[in-house]
């Protein structure tokens, strides 16, 4: 280890790095239990800001509809990322793997805008239908990348197995397959939730302006001003994604390493 | 003989079964996330290039069909358009240069620590890409805000030299900062991904033959990385050309980008037409930036 050991320098500039990763999102979180709203006082401790959150109509009611949003974007892209991620691993396509990046690897306002373009043809009632469907289109890549890495790892004599003792392809499929690749099922779903819970950009747009979700009463909020009750919202939702990342990250630690 | 024709129709016959079968659960699997994605990403983003030849028109309703390039004659002499169009090059190739000079030791880091320590460290780098967006840009308009202490600090060392005080934010500066934050872990990825891949025992080699660290790198890793970094790089900078969020809540009057102008056009001016020729030029102008350097980087390799 010593012989191809990094130097000095490499070290000092990489924590220099998860430094500056983590340095604001703690700063948010101080902020939030900061007493004072004018800028000038660090001291004061107060979780009032909770407090008012919770009491908050519109925020709480705009939560919900988020977390709604994200629970039904999840369930629907895990079913076509499942299939997405099976096909991906079983055939050689050229057109599916370009439909999966693009959301992702295009610029964020483009397909934002083509997807308001499209509902207002359409003439789709901008709103949580048109947000979840929205929502997913880009949640589909990231559980079936998932899937598919999970899908590596399944014995494929397994499945040749069941089709020799006469199970039907759909058979071997759903009693053989599939119950060894649930865990990187779950971890796909958990992190298209994350997902759609975090989008903001695509939601702003697909959403109209009257859809109240969290990330457009968020950014409302934030038009007005840097101000703790924000910070309060955004620690509660920071510390959620990152559960279910880390869970994730858990059930399936290949996760990670077969991204990209 | 007879026997053998009947086994060699039975194989014809079981092969054809399977061959159904195989076709059959193709399409199963492939065919509806297929067909959701057309619906939803292919088809928008063809009914946007449609859109973007129709004429322009200002109440934001139906219209007949026409085909015209005035949209695209109109961004051609627009200098404001023209102007948004380089400053947003500008912030994503310096965007993603920082991205590249953050991100490549904590790569190194991670893809040359221990076993023990690899899952946790790469997980520490890509957590933050999991808080909200719109968190992260404020957890900047928290830390640049004039009454906060870096402002402050800043300014009053400045006047120590009669300069006048500056505002971080709602300036280029906050832009810049807010988008090296945001895209940072999607450099990390990919570069880790290549570097992890290395074999160790070329360093060996290497250092057996003389070669000072210096050497080793410039020589054997970075050559090596160098397909992860164009893919980390592209990322980045599509990513960072078309922001929205981060110049539109970061940036002042001088700090807009290409995607504001867009937005402008979709959420407030109501002249889609117009709005869709500018999306349609930053898709091409960014897809068509990285495969300039894709083919360049490739003619480097094999020339």
């Amino acid at each position: 280890m010593a012989k191809r050991g990094l130097g000095k320098w490499t070290i000092w500039s990489g924590i220099v790095v998860y430094v500056f990763l983590y340095f604001p999102l703690a700063i948010v979180a101080v902020h939030s239990f900061k007493e004072s709203s004018p800028n000038t006082e660090w001291f004061g401790f107060t979780t009032k800001w909770y407090n008012i959150l919770f009491q908050n109509e519109q925020v709480v009611t705009a939560a919900t509809h988020s977390l709604i949003i994200a629970f039904v974007s999840s369930l629907v892209s895990t079913t076509l990322g499942t299939l997405a991620g099976m096909a991906l691993s079983r055939y050689k396509l050229r057109l599916l793997p370009a439909l999966l990046l693009a959301p992702i690897a295009a610029p964020e306002i483009l397909i934002a805008v083509s997807l308001l373009l499209f509902f207002v043809v359409l003439d789709v009632t901008l709103g949580r239908v048109s947000i979840i469907l929205a929502h997913v289109a880009f949640c589909i890549f990231v559980v079936a990348l998932i899937v598919r890495s999970r899908l590596t790892s399944v014995d494929g004599n397994l499945v040749e197995a069941a089709r020799d003792l006469g199970a039907t392809p759909i058979q071997a499929f759903a009693q053989v397959t599939l119950p060894l690749i649930m865990p990187g099922i779950f971890a796909g779903a958990l992190l298209a939730f994350a997902f759609s819970i975090n989008d903001f950009v695509i939601t702003f747009f697909a959403g109209g302006p009257s859809a109240t979700t969290l990330p457009v009463k968020l950014y409302t909020m934030m038009k007005t001003g840097a101000t703790p009750e924000v910070s309060a919202i955004s620690t509660v939702l920071t510390l959620l994604t990152f559960l279910l990342f880390v869970i994730a990250y858990k059930m399936s630690p290949g996760l990670l390493r077969h991204n990209r | 003989m007879a026997s053998r024709y009947g086994s060699l129709h039975r194989r014809i016959i079981v092969a054809k079964q399977s061959f159904i079968n195989r076709i059959s659960s193709r399409r199963i699997f492939t065919w509806p996330p297929t067909l959701y994605l057309l619906l939803f990403v292919a088809i928008p983003i063809v009914l946007m290039l449609i859109t973007s030849f129709n004429s322009p028109n200002e109440d934001g309703g139906q219209r007949v069909l026409d085909f015209t390039g005035e949209n695209y004659h109109r961004i051609a002499a627009d200098d404001a358009m023209l102007k948004l169009f380089a400053q947003s090059f500008v912030y994503a190739v310096v965007t993603t240069t920082l991205c590249l000079l953050l991100a490549y030791p904590l790569a190194l880091i991670i893809a040359r620590s221990s076993k023990k320590w690899r899952g946790v460290l790469l997980l520490l780098a890509i957590l933050p890409f999991w808080s909200h967006l719109l968190v992260r840009i404020h957890a900047w308009m928290i830390i640049l805000n004039p009454q906060a202490g870096l402002s402050m600090a800043i300014n009053s060392f400045f006047a120590l030299f009669g300069i006048e005080p500056v505002s971080l934010l709602f300036s280029p500066f906050a832009v810049l900062t807010g988008l090296v934050y945001v895209h940072l872990p999607l450099m990390i990825l990919p570069l880790y991904a290549n570097l992890e891949k290395h074999d160790p025992a070329l360093l060996d080699a290497a250092q057996d033959c003389g070669a000072n660290a210096w050497q080793r790198f410039w020589q054997i890793t970075f050559p090596l990385s160098l397909s992860g970094i164009y893919a980390g790089a592209a990322l980045v900078f599509i990513l960072t050309f078309g922001a929205f969020a981060v110049p539109d809540l970061l940036g002042g009057a001088d700090g807009n980008m290409i995607g504001n102008a867009i937005s402008q056009q979709f959420l407030f001016t109501r002249d889609r037409a117009f709005g869709s020729a500018l999306a349609m030029v930053l898709m091409v102008l960014a897809i068509g930036l990285i495969g300039l350097v894709a083919l360049f980087a490739r003619g480097r390799r094999y020339g």
